[in-house]
């Protein structure tokens, strides 16, 4: 690294990487000469997270003390005061620690050019959680601008492990030369520990250029190119191998839930027995009952406190404050502290419920023991039978150090649409030249001219086929063939709305107290907010509805304004809602394919509790074991209703995507689908007509059924009007700056008024089904919330390879799907039979 | 999980009576007099995306205008009308009709061809006419009815109206539909936007209370009827 050669530092948590990335850097500032006057910037310091930022500051300034270096370190987030922000650009610290979003504002800086001249380091932590999403895209664009910009920069990015080093160490450096040295570099060798790999090979040859349709259809694929630049790769290895356990509590699982309520006492016995201890869950749902639950048995009234991501910010905040202080000795949380500074003592960790992914659990194992030389100590409680197949999966993955981290990411359209407006307020700039910047940043490498110009397009003029915005273009090309930002007041759009973080519209949650003088009526206000609830939860809440919130039940009374009435419901009501929406993930890949290969050898199941063993061997008696790679359909009556089961172990949302196309090829095969369920590893579709039977008369009737095909038309047809990809939609129109952000604090205006992105979809759709946008949705369709490639990945593999088990009733391997019906929404429902229920209702009262 | 509902599969629209005139509910939004073979839709909002490029640089996509004319030709070519009432807010603002394409503008003018067009006053195009054909009035009466724009607090039997662009919202069972719709005590109507670009109002709405003090029942545009919803069923948003 002091040979000014990018590089990309992998080490396990705790190994003190943040600090060596800034080796090279403080080096080369104590080296320097004294001066007069400033020098610009240094070295500038991203982080995921600005308390992150904040807390490496303040890392900092000690050694930078200690050494009596005159170094000035400052940071740059969205609470910086303004009058500091413009002392930053005129008179910039050494070293500047930021975001990725604030980044974005400063290159789009009319001084940006001056301020990053000098650029000597740029340091990227927590590389490989950036990466995975579009603000990875964001912060790529901006790192090639900081490439051309200061020619001798060198990128340091600092990762956790993770399964393809490569991906990264191209994130790092520029994949095209648009001047610069782009020679491949050798690895170096770290400190006795350094792993050495093979030196790169020169480019020979690039990528040639894809079209965003052909990147859609190409996947993965379109990211294996020939030999391109990267960064060398430091390697540390070691740290003690995780001190890692599957609960056993020596009782019998269910087969399906996710609450885990058999492990609360042993969970809370281990709490009695370590200093702190991290609960790790998945949803917020789990967040709230497992609070609750150890609460309930909380006879030692040992400090648990409640960490996740929908509750009231100062409340977090306050949490945080307490464990640092180490005054707490649990806290229950989401994947809202995956991330970020060490709070407090952690001495265990422990992960309830599927793990879902070996590098998940890894950074998870890794929250606890903060140090290199003392085993992390963590473990997995699986909540049903399936679970254990996953936590066994994942202690494999661990030991063996294999990980699972998602495929490098394609660039995102609406994000190149930001970053070009971003770059006319910066300055004029000349499409070629820009198109070369662009190109040289990894997730963008095959972008072809054409897609760059069609989004130059979009960012002018709104990228219409009906040319109705020429007069109001936002970026307009002059005489000279440069294009320019248009006035003022669009630089002042852009600024307001740079980030890739669509936060959904949310509504506060406010305690109301019960009116005694008029039961069932309550007082408005009043109470104290306990947080806020997604706009869309919100809306399918009725007066009367319970459901847990802030380690409560709580009643819903009714929306005041913009805020959720709620009140306490009565002791011992069990929550009617099943959950409000939270992150959920769905298995990945690599652990599915752990645990299908588990299911199905017979001569893994030794290393199983019994009750997983007994169960698959009921299985193998009863129907037939899902192979490692083919798809088992079974169908069956049952009470009335004729049944199909399958399972692709391809995750809930790819699944959840299968059961809506299935369900309208069932309809249109006049089979009479009332309904699906999906969970992690299968789904379950229930109709009025005997499938079995017409399978045995249509033998091909199957293969047809499942055939690949299902991902063209019907899935167009499908996607019209699904709400996940007009929520996908609303996410690519803010980014892109089609749709205003709407700020928290700011008036709500009357929905009268106000746009609605759906209405903007049904419109588009109709009239240009193949805008910008509308791709961009797609290409997030495709790995985002419908899962789409993973989906045809599947349908792919099991062509041909489909078994099918008529049964005359279900298997015990069906029986976990079918355990689903009824805990969550089922999505076969029209909205003309909500409708026709609520007329029904007036009817009722009319004859009644 | 399935409903108790067995859906009736009928394109049938619903009738109902207003001061003594038999009233068709469209499903497109649209409003048939049968007896004086008159069509009345409300809210056109044409020129709406155009208007938010014109004052804000945000450019939606720009065929709201198409798609608006396109569903009204769909239902005037199914009813044949003698005449035509666009009652009121049919441009978004004044100078709608000047950002009109060509192409849309050939629309109206062949929409009209042959039948009486009148253009009711709104607050958006006040006395917006020129070059867009039709005549221009600001109440217009039809039968028993009186067709105005905005609801008027004590209006006599009969008033049609729109303006507030009425949305019913039903949330069962963790499931929410929110459709535009026409709203009615039997003594007044107020019919839904039928712009493509067009929001909507909770019917739930503290607005609506003086003009329905009785009550009112909602009649929601679903996919493939009008369905009837009382107010009990209705959500606030």
């Amino acid at each position: 690294m002091r040979a000014g050669r990018s590089a990309l530092l992998v080490a396990p948590t705790g190994a003190g990487k943040t600090l060596a990335g800034f080796l090279p850097s403080l080096t080369a500032l104590a080296d320097r000469p004294p001066a007069k006057t400033s020098r610009g910037l240094h070295t500038l310091y991203i982080s995921p997270l600005k308390a992150l930022a904040v807390d490496i500051a303040r890392n900092l300034e000690a050694p930078i003390a200690e050494m009596g270096l005159s170094i000035r370190v400052e940071t740059r987030t969205g609470d910086t005061p303004s009058h500091k922000r413009t002392r930053q650009v005129e008179r910039p610290p050494d070293i500047l620690l930021t975001t990725p979003e604030q980044l974005a504002l400063l290159i789009a800086h009319r001084e940006a050019s001056d301020l990053f001249a000098n650029l000597s380091y740029v340091v990227l932590d927590e590389l490989h959680a950036l990466v995975t999403s579009k603000r990875g895209d964001l912060l790529s664009l901006a790192l090639a601008r900081l490439h051309r910009l200061s020619p001798g920069l060198t990128a340091i990015g600092l990762s956790a492990t993770v399964r393809e080093p490569d991906d990264l160490r191209r994130y790092l450096v520029p994949q095209r030369s648009f001047g610069s040295d782009m020679r491949g570099s050798p690895l170096l060798e770290g400190e006795g520990q350094g792993e050495v790999c093979a030196p790169s090979e020169k480019v020979a040859h690039l990528t040639p250029a894809l079209s965003f349709q052909e990147r859609e259809h190409r996947g993965d694929d379109a990211l294996v190119p020939g030999p391109m630049p990267m960064a060398d790769l430091v390697v540390v290895r070691g740290g003690a191998a995780p001190d890692l356990h599957m609960l056993d509590t020596g009782l019998t699982l269910p087969l399906a839930g996710h609450t885990a309520w058999q492990a609360m006492p042993a969970i809370y016995d281990l709490i009695g027995r370590h200093r702190t201890v991290l609960v790790f869950v998945n949803t917020r749902l789990q967040a709230e009952y497992t609070f609750q639950e150890l609460w309930r048995i909380n006879e030692e009234s040992y400090p648990i406190a409640l960490h996740h991501g929908s509750l009231d910010a100062s409340q977090r905040r306050r949490v945080e404050a307490a464990m640092a202080a180490g005054q707490l000795r649990a806290i229950v949380c989401t994947a809202t502290l995956d991330l970020g500074i060490d709070w407090g003592d952690v001495d265990l960790v422990v992960n309830i419920g599927a793990p879902k992914g070996a590098s998940r659990i890894m950074q998870r194992i890794g929250r606890a023991n903060h140090r290199m030389d003392e085993p992390s100590k963590a473990y997995l409680v699986p909540a049903n039978r399936f679970e254990i197949l996953e936590c066994q999966a994942a202690l494999d993955a661990v030991e063996a150090a294999a990980q699972d981290t998602p495929d490098a990411r394609l660039g995102a359209p609406d994000v190149l649409a930001q970053h070009i407006l971003g770059m006319a307020c910066a300055d004029a700039f000349d499409p070629v030249q820009l198109y070369d910047e662009i190109v040289s940043a990894a997730p963008y490498a095959t972008l072809s001219w054409e897609d760059f110009e069609a989004v130059v397009d979009y960012v002018a003029t709104g990228g219409y086929a009906l040319r109705a915005y020429e007069r109001f273009a936002k970026i307009l090309r002059g005489p000279d063939g440069l294009w320019r930002v248009r006035d003022a007041r669009t630089a002042q759009q852009y600024r307001m709305n740079v980030g890739t973080i669509v936060e959904s519209a949310k509504v506060k949650v406010r305690l109301a107290r019960a009116n005694r003088a008029r039961p069932g009526a309550v007082l408005p206000r009043g109470g104290r907010v306990l947080g806020e609830i997604e706009e869309d939860f919100a809306d399918t809440l009725t007066p009367g509805d319970t459901f847990l919130f802030a380690g409560e039940v709580l009643r819903f009374e009714g929306l005041s304004e913009d805020e959720a009435l709620a009140t306490r419901a009565g002791p011992g009501t069990d929550p009617a809602i099943p959950s409000y929406a939270g992150a959920k993930f769905p298995i990945s890949t690599f652990l599915a394919a752990r645990v299908r290969a588990m299911i199905a050898d017979p001569f893994e199941w030794d290393r199983l509790p019994k009750q997983v063993s007994d169960y698959l061997v009921q299985q193998r008696t009863r129907s037939v074991l899902p192979g490692a790679t083919g798809l088992l359909v079974e169908t069956f009556p049952r009470s009335g209703r004729y049944y199909l089961t399958a399972f692709p172990f391809e995750g809930r949302l790819a699944h959840q995507t299968l059961g809506m196309l299935l369900t309208r090829r069932l309809e249109r095969a006049r089979m009479r689908p009332l309904g699906f369920a999906a969970n992690d590893y299968g789904i379950a579709i229930w109709m009025t007509r005997d499938l079995s039977a017409r399978i045995a008369t249509e033998p091909e009737f199957l293969d047809a059924l499942f055939a690949e095909d299902m991902l063209g038309d019907d899935l167009e047809a499908w996607l019209d009007e699904s709400a996940m990809m007009k929520r996908t939609f609303r996410q690519c129109a803010v980014i892109a700056g089609l749709i205003e952000r709407r700020y928290p604090g700011q008036a709500k205006t009357g929905r009268q008024v106000t746009m609605s992105t759906d209405l903007v979809y049904d419109v588009l759709r109709k009239h240009q089904p193949d805008h910008l946008l509308l791709r961009a949705a797609r290409q997030d369709a495709a790995t985002g919330l419908l899962d789409v490639r993973r989906l045809g990945v599947m349908l792919r593999r099991v062509q041909g390879h489909i078994v099918h088990k008529a049964l005359d009733r279900v298997s015990p391997l069906s029986v976990s799907v079918m355990l689903e019906i009824g805990r969550e929404k089922v999505y076969g429902e029209g909205a003309d039979e909500i409708l026709a229920e609520a007329e029904a209702q007036l009817l009722e009262e009319a004859l009644g | 999980m399935a409903l108790g509902v067995r859906l009736e599969k009928t394109t049938k629209a619903p009738g109902l009576t207003l001061a003594g005139e038999h009233l068709t509910l469209d499903l497109c939004g649209g409003l048939w007099l049968a007896a004086h073979r008159t069509l009345v839709v409300s809210d056109l909002h044409l020129e709406k995306g155009s208007a938010f490029a014109a004052r804000s640089g945000q450019f939606l996509p720009p065929y709201d205008t198409r798609e608006t004319l396109a569903c009204l030709h769909e239902v005037v070519a199914r009813l044949d009308p003698a005449r035509v009432v666009a009652l009121g807010d049919s441009f978004h603002d004044a100078r709608g009709p000047d950002r009109m394409e060509p192409g849309d503008r050939a629309m109206v003018a062949a929409l009209q061809e042959g039948r009486d067009w009148v253009w009711i006053a709104g607050n958006h195009d006040h006395a917006v006419t020129e070059g867009v054909g039709g005549r221009y009035a600001e109440t217009l009466t039809v039968g028993g009815l009186t067709l105005r724009h905005e609801p008027s607090p004590e209006a006599e039997d009969g008033e049609v109206s729109g303006h507030l662009h009425p949305c019913g919202k039903v949330a069962m069972r963790g499931r929410a539909v929110r459709r535009r719709c026409f709203v009615t005590d039997g003594r007044r109507l107020i019919m839904p936007a039928f712009g493509a670009y067009a929001g909507g109002l909770n019917v739930r709405n503290p607005v609506f209370e003086p003009l329905f003090p009785a009550g009112f029942t909602a009649h929601l545009l679903g996919d493939g009827r009008v369905f009837a919803i009382g107010r009990a069923m209705l959500a606030k948003d």
